[in-house]
């Protein structure tokens, strides 16, 4: 029972890390139709200015602002100046495009930061909180995921939902073309639109590294099981995107810890390729089948 | 020739011998409009004839290659589409205007957005209101994805819409296209109306020959991307020969 406790608390904060990257790769999905597989490198290359920051002998806080602003300019300048030359034409090409980013990324971390491993502290502590004898695998930190993580979410649905800019960045990943004769400026929308998801992306990056090991590839991992979580949801549907995160952390976590941890890229494998066959829309798309 | 006020000035949208191509193909050839205010000024031509890619390169979805679009004498050829749309150009194109996965309210908040961009957010509420009253199958379903919306439903969506925006022009391609013959005459009517009431400059863009130049101060006829007769609407309409030719009744 213990045990069952342990890997589901485990689970939990670990899918909330998945349920903000799947979210920030939604985000771009919805409005250009591209899978940004640069999102990882991106992430991992603002958690190291963090670290150069609290290095420097700043605040952890210091270091994670940083880390958030330096997402929103990377994610508004990959937009504006790689992304801008390769939208609306063939998708192939924007795929292509971003796995160079992630490739050229990650080899420009390791020329700046260097390749080693590199051991990045939490803010919070490490050690799980104990009820009388027990003492759970849920530990202050874990809570700062699970509550920063909700506050990401809460506030995109803000921003989308009661919104002006929200409403001009739907409408604009729904209808370019009539957004435009609505005088919407769809360019800038874009430009925003990946700013905000290299935001979520990076805060993905921090929380993994907070109290591990950072290393430039570091990352790589997050990005299979964030992009398996956001096609579970259906890839349209940041709500999706959030309940694939906390179910992909959790059968990952109930994989890691009764058959193996061998086994969980395995397993993520085979739920991505157990959900394009039985339900290939996703779990949470929005698309109604068809009633006979 | 009646004189016009200055308002009415910024509203005169003069097609100056507009040329579009796609790759080797020529879709206009130096095609000359002139829509004033207070007027429905007809465009109308068969399948094919460039009718549709008039508008979009009035309103800077497609890029023409030679001659000038002026909107009360300022040239807005070659402009991007957002601009010319706050510049107060709303087109209302054919068929698709509608956003689907939107509600209603929000479709008409974007037109109210761009509105209130050109006039000030003053009266806004009022403005929204007043599209609901003109249109009150709208009203009912304001909370609902535009999705479910009836094909007449959506027509009248896309042209609230376009009004929020308080324009001085408005391009309307095919507005009748899939309605029943009831929903296109309140239609029409309304934009009759409208154009009396508020004196802004229609271009409508017709297949339904008859139908346009009923409503219609003046027509163009297009063939093979140029004009081959303008004259009244009520010229047109008289003229036999030129229905058997080129308009179909």
């Amino acid at each position: 029972m213990q045990q069952f406790l342990n890997i589901t608390l485990g689970g939990l904060s670990q899918g909330a890390i998945y349920a903000a990257f799947a979210l920030a790769l939604v985000l771009i999905w919805r409005a250009t139709r591209i899978i940004n597989f640069a999102q990882g490198a991106m992430a991992m290359f603002t958690t190291y200015l963090a670290l150069a920051v609290i290095e420097s002998g700043q605040s952890y806080w210091a270091g994670f602002a940083v880390a958030l602003a330096g997402g929103l300019v990377l994610g508004a300048i990959v937009e504006r100046v790689i992304m801008r030359r390769v939208e609306g034409g063939p998708e192939l090409n924007a795929v292509i495009v971003t796995l160079g980013l992630f490739v050229g990324l990650q080899a420009l971390a390791a020329i700046i930061f260097g390749a080693a491993f590199q051991s990045f502290p939490a803010p919070f502590g490490l050690r799980g909180f104990t009820f009388g004898e027990l003492t759970v695998a849920f530990t202050p930190f874990s809570v700062f995921i699970v509550g920063s993580v909700l506050v990401v979410m809460l506030a995109l649905v803000a921003l989308f939902r009661f919104t002006d800019l929200g409403l001009r960045m739907r409408a604009s990943a729904f209808s370019q073309e009539v957004s435009r004769l609505l005088g919407v400026r769809v360019g800038r929308m874009l430009t925003i639109g990946w700013a905000l998801a290299a935001v979520v992306g990076s805060l993905a990056g921090l929380l993994i590294a907070g109290g591990n090991l950072v290393h430039p590839a570091y990352m790589d991992a997050v990005i299979v099981y964030g992009f398996v979580a956001a096609v579970l949801g259906g890839l349209d549907s940041p709500a999706g995107a959030v309940a694939g995160g906390l179910i992909i952390g959790l059968a990952l976590s109930y994989v890691s810890g009764y058959l193996g941890s061998e086994l969980v890229t395995l397993a993520a494998l085979a739920i991505l390729v157990a959900v394009l066959l039985i339900r290939p829309k996703g779990l949470f798309s929005r698309v109604a089948e068809r009633r006979v | 020739m009646e004189t016009m006020t200055d308002g009415e000035r910024d509203r005169e949208l003069d097609i100056r011998g507009l040329t579009t191509r796609y790759g080797p193909v020529t879709a206009l050839d130096g095609v000359s409009v002139l829509a004033r205010p207070g007027e429905v000024t007809a465009v109308l031509g068969a399948n094919g004839a460039g009718k549709t890619t008039l508008l979009r390169t009035v309103s800077g979805l497609v890029r023409g290659s030679d001659g000038a679009v002026l909107l009360g004498g300022r040239n807005l050829a070659g402009a991007p589409a957002e601009t010319i749309a706050r510049a107060g150009v709303a087109h209302v194109p054919e068929g698709r205007g509608v956003i689907t996965e939107l509600t209603v309210e929000e479709n008409l908040r974007l037109g109210e957005l761009l509105g209130s961009a050109r006039r000030g957010k003053d009266g806004r509420e009022e403005r929204v209101a007043s599209v609901y009253d003109m249109f009150p199958p709208l009203a009912q379903r304001r909370r609902q994805v535009a999705n479910s919306l009836s094909g007449g439903e959506r027509q009248m969506l896309v042209i609230g819409r376009a009004l929020l925006s308080e324009p001085e022009v408005l391009l309307l391609d095919e507005p009748s296209l899939g309605l029943a013959p009831r929903v296109v005459a309140r239609i029409f009517g309304l934009i009759r109306d409208l154009v009396d009431r508020k004196r802004i400059t229609v271009l409508l863009v017709e297949q339904n020959a008859r139908s346009a130049l009923s409503i219609a101060d003046k027509g163009f006829v297009l063939n093979l991307g140029r004009v081959v007769a303008s004259d009244d609407a009520d010229a047109l309409a008289a003229d036999a020969e030129l229905r058997h030719a080129y308009l179909g009744f």
